[in-house]
């Protein structure tokens, strides 16, 4: 890493100042980097640790314990039968919104991306509130099967019907990405040779976007495989684990005591999560044809007769998986208990009160996860600036570098990140003595880790598109680094840089399987807060939290959609 | 070269008849009428935004007309309620981008036309084959369009075209994103494309020295309306606005007394005409620079014949087989001319006018 930067700054000894700033600059960089990588090695020293100790090494034990296979299973069919529904449901969306000409495109998108953001524990609760026999909203519609019926999502079918419905939007971007990428002129060229349009679809269309379509099955299935309030909320109490809920099971009974196997089951978790990024990113380079021509405008098929028809399916579809759910969330909110159907009688604010109005551990909630989320976007946002202007004078190949370790933690799933972040800071910190393993600081320091690269990633795009004879011009106006940085650069990427602090605070707000392993009482976050009501039978407080968070991140989703005109293309999760 | 077998090539006449597109509010495409004679190469001219392209993709069948017809050989294209799809009226097309399947071979791309018209077996490969000979990419019919270079791929598009037999090949700006040495390469290869295959092709630019070197007709559009439509040499000859003689060819527009819009002005009347007073100077002329004959130097005393104007030197530029020159006239108005040396900047010069055309105002 050195050397590059002293390659890098072979141009710019022409004076002091410049040289300092460079300096300062990239010992931010290689200390960001080094903390970003720090979690992760330690996890793997603790599970690579004694293996000369043979069977009795936690490695060892784990790979022999039969409740890890198991898991292993559950995880990889949970998420393989979740990717294809999410593939289904997501080429299903972007092949009809982004080809054809179905009516209102935009909000159509809007509400089928509205799943991906909402918090999986809300998805999950939203659901529950849907099906089986104290369902609120079937007792109210007269619907609702007998008392003591099964609840039908407490089962691996339930667990991946949700997890598809959470990672569809991913397919959904992945494909669409690479449809807008394909210029209209292809299929036109097609069409004159004498092509129908089924035959576009079949010879041109498909073979193009394939790799698409790959790509973000694989992305579904390493989101499915990472995802811990689906699985929680709908296995637990079915004796159905997973990996990320088999280790949070593990934990919560025995403590500490356990870490070193359970540094063993994350490595299990961690690898495959990473192979499967590994995967997907060499098929997205591949996808890249290079496709030459203009592809400002996508293709509009003309579906005629059938427009109506296609965009009342989709309408149909987005009624079923996310306003019927939403809809069964509202009204479990407004009811007095369980069980109870909702009428002019029992219809009540009283949740909502209760979540507002007392100062109870519902109110320090939500206050710790708004100070989380608040001061990590602040900080992030703080840090962004310099590390991607930093970041976008080094060379190809050792920025591709960074830009990976920053985004391990990310990539990784939720729970290996709270182990690795356990083992690091479980002993009080030397010299000054302090502890963080059981205080916010502890998840603080882990929400920062891991949505650096969220930050950084659109703050480095704007950058990127920035005409760097701007700055060259600043520079002979006699403007020296800093005051560049400070006149030039950041009023123009401040739309980016403002987008990355939203999208993290919508991210860390609501938090769950980071926190899941790291809160202690009094720290705990909204995402735990919904988990623990639920699982202490509070289901219409957890309702009324839940809807309170919907309302919450759609609003930060408009917010940014607003920005959205003033941004990079694919700053926005949502759009592309 | 191959041999191209052109006795199958089924070329047809183009009639446009009041052709008119809008969107929305605005009217791209304003009642444009055409008739383009079996084998002939036209071009689309004029400025972005004139509509150019429009009516190219309206020929294509991409884009419907809101009035007017396409007929082809008699056969009704389009009009406000009928619209033959792209893929069945015949056409082929050059796309500016090339519009090459990044996932077909050179080979798979030429023969797509063909294999959807039932093609197979030998006969297909034969087509292929001839199609990729014509333009000199035998070599490469294995290769992926991304391996190849500008030029070729824009040959793969043209051999693409003909494969299939077309009535008419429409290319859209096809040089527009070539580099000036290939483009010249390209030009030379669409003439000799057009004489051995005797297709009827309409071709649309925004460069006039392109549309000159290579149309045998000229449609120029402004604002979506067709200002003229002739061969390059009346175009350049005989420019009907001044908006035309300002688009085509290099030359100065003068004020003078005399003459009517499409005729021409000889020498002498030229000059009476430019000798009247200003006020009566009301009609445009038009003066290409090979028409104005430069005499040596005057010394500052002496003073024209009566068939000469005195001139200003203003600026003098090389342009290595030839001098260009701007001259002021006492009435004001700038005169470009061309000579074979560099007289002072700043000295008179007396001109003699030859000719000039006279112009319809625009509307």
């Amino acid at each position: 890493m050195t050397s590059a930067l002293i390659f890098d700054n072979k141009t710019g000894n022409d004076n002091k100042y410049g040289s300092q700033h460079r300096w300062l600059l990239s010992s931010l960089l290689i200390a960001i980097v080094l903390l970003s990588l720090a979690p992760s090695l330690r996890l793997l020293m603790e599970a690579l640790s004694d293996l000369a100790q043979g069977r009795q090494s936690p490695l060892w034990q784990v790979l022999s314990s039969a409740s890890t296979w198991r898991a292993l299973w559950h995880s990889l069919y949970t998420s393989g039968l979740g990717m294809l529904i999410a593939l289904v449901l997501g080429s299903l969306f972007a092949f009809a919104t982004t080809l054809t000409n179905v009516r209102g495109k935009a909000w159509l998108v809007f509400c089928f991306m509205l799943p991906m953001m909402i918090p999986p524990q809300v998805t999950a609760l939203s659901w529950l509130q849907l099906f089986g026999p104290a369902s609120p909203l079937l007792k109210s519609i007269g619907l609702a099967p007998p008392l003591g019926s099964p609840q039908p999502l407490y089962s691996a079918e339930g667990i991946a019907l949700l997890l598809g419905i959470q990672s569809a939007p991913l397919v959904f971007l992945a494909l669409r990405t690479s449809l807008l990428s394909l210029p209209r002129e292809l299929i036109e060229a097609a069409r004159i040779s004498g092509a129908k349009q089924t035959q576009v679809w079949g010879h041109i269309i498909l073979p193009v976007t394939r790799s698409g379509l790959i790509a973000g099955g694989a992305m579904a299935f390493i989101s499915s495989l990472g995802n811990f309030g689906i699985p929680a909320m709908l296995g637990i109490p079915a004796g159905y684990y997973v990996l990320p809920t088999l280790i949070y099971q593990r934990m919560a009974n025995f403590g500490t005591g356990v870490l070193a196997e359970m540094a063993a089951l994350s490595l299990l978790i961690g690898l495959l999560a990473l192979a499967g990024v590994a995967l997907q990113q060499q098929l997205m380079n591949r996808s890249r044809f290079g496709l030459g021509g203009h592809s400002g405008r996508s293709h509009d098929f003309t579906l005629g007769s059938w427009r109506s028809l296609v965009t009342a399916t989709l309408v149909g579809i987005l009624l079923i998986i996310l306003v019927a759910p939403l809809l069964a969330l509202i009204i479990s909110s407004l009811v007095p208990a369980m069980g109870v159907p909702l009428n002019a009688e029992t219809a009540t604010l009283n949740a909502y009160a209760e979540v507002v109005g007392r100062q109870g551990a519902t109110w320090r909630a939500v206050n710790n996860s708004l100070w989380l989320a608040g001061s990590a976007a602040v900080v992030l946002m703080l840090l962004s600036l310099p590390l991607a202007y930093r970041l976008q004078r080094l060379p190809e190949r050792w920025r591709g570098m960074v830009l990976s370790a920053i985004e391990i933690p990310y990539a990784l799933p939720g729970v290996v990140l709270a182990i690795a972040c356990i083992l690091l800071f479980v002993r009080p910190l030397p010299i000054i003595n302090v502890a963080l393993y059981g205080t916010l600081g502890l998840i603080f320091i882990a929400y920062l880790a891991r949505f650096l690269v969220v930050c950084v990633k659109p703050v480095a795009a704007s950058l990127a598109q920035l005409d760097p004879s701007l700055e060259e011009a600043a520079q002979l106006a006699g403007a020296g680094p800093w005051r560049r940085l400070g006149s030039i650069i950041l009023p123009l990427v401040a739309p980016a840089l403002f987008a990355g602090g939203l999208l993290v605070f919508l991210l860390a707000v609501n938090e769950l399987t980071v926190s899941a392993l790291l809160w202690s009482a009094g720290n705990e976050t909204l995402g735990v807060l919904i988990f623990n009501l639920d699982e202490g039978g509070e289901s219409v407080l957890a309702s009324a939290v839940s809807v309170l968070v919907v309302i919450m991140v759609a609003s930060l989703m408009l917010t940014l959609s607003l920005l959205a005109p003033r941004l990079p293309k694919g700053v926005i999760p949502w759009q592309s | 070269m191959a041999e191209l077998d052109t006795s199958g090539l089924n070329t047809a006449g183009l009639t446009i008849d009041r052709v008119t597109k809008r969107f929305g509010e605005q009217t791209a495409v304003d009642a444009l009428s055409l008739t383009i004679n079996p084998g002939e190469f036209v071009a689309l001219l004029g400025p972005s935004g004139c509509g150019k392209t429009t009516m190219l993709r309206m020929l294509a069948g991409f884009e419907t007309i809101n009035d007017g017809t396409i007929q082809l050989a008699n056969r009704t294209l389009a009009s406000a309620d009928t619209h033959v799809p792209p893929e069945q009226r015949n056409m082929a097309m050059v796309f500016q981008s090339y519009a090459l399947w990044p996932h077909m071979s050179v080979a798979d791309n030429v023969g797509y036309p063909v294999k959807l018209r039932g093609l197979r077996g030998a006969a297909y490969q034969q087509k292929v084959q001839q199609a990729l000979a014509l333009v000199e990419l035998d070599a490469y019919a294995d290769r992926m369009p991304q391996a190849l270079s500008g030029g070729q791929r824009q040959r793969v598009a043209l051999a693409r075209c003909l494969v299939s037999d077309p009535s008419v090949v429409l290319l859209d700006e096809p040089l527009a994103n070539l580099d000036r040495h290939l483009r010249a390469t390209m030009e030379h290869s669409f003439r000799d494309f057009h004489q051995r295959t005797g297709a009827t092709l309409v071709y649309v630019t925004h460069d006039q020295t392109e549309a000159m070197a290579l149309a045998d007709k000229i449609a120029v559009m402004k604002a979506g309306k067709l200002v003229q439509w002739g061969a390059p040499e009346t175009l350049y000859r005989q420019p009907r606005t001044a908006w035309v003689a300002g688009f085509i060819g290099q030359g100065s527009q003068l004020k003078v007394a005399a003459g009517h819009p499409g005729k021409l002005l000889e020498g002498a009347a030229l000059m009476r005409g430019l000798n009247a007073i200003e006020s009566e100077r009301t009609q445009s002329v038009l003066v290409r620079p090979e028409h104005i004959q430069i005499s040596a130097a005057l010394a500052s005393s002496a003073a024209p014949t009566h068939n000469q104007l005195a001139a200003q030197v203003e600026s003098v530029i090389f342009r290595g087989e030839r001098y260009e020159l701007t001259l002021r006239l006492p009435s004001g108005e700038t005169l470009l001319a061309y000579h074979h040396t560099a007289p002072d900047l700043g000295s008179q010069v007396a001109v003699d006018l030859q000719q000039g055309w006279c112009l319809e105002p625009d509307q």
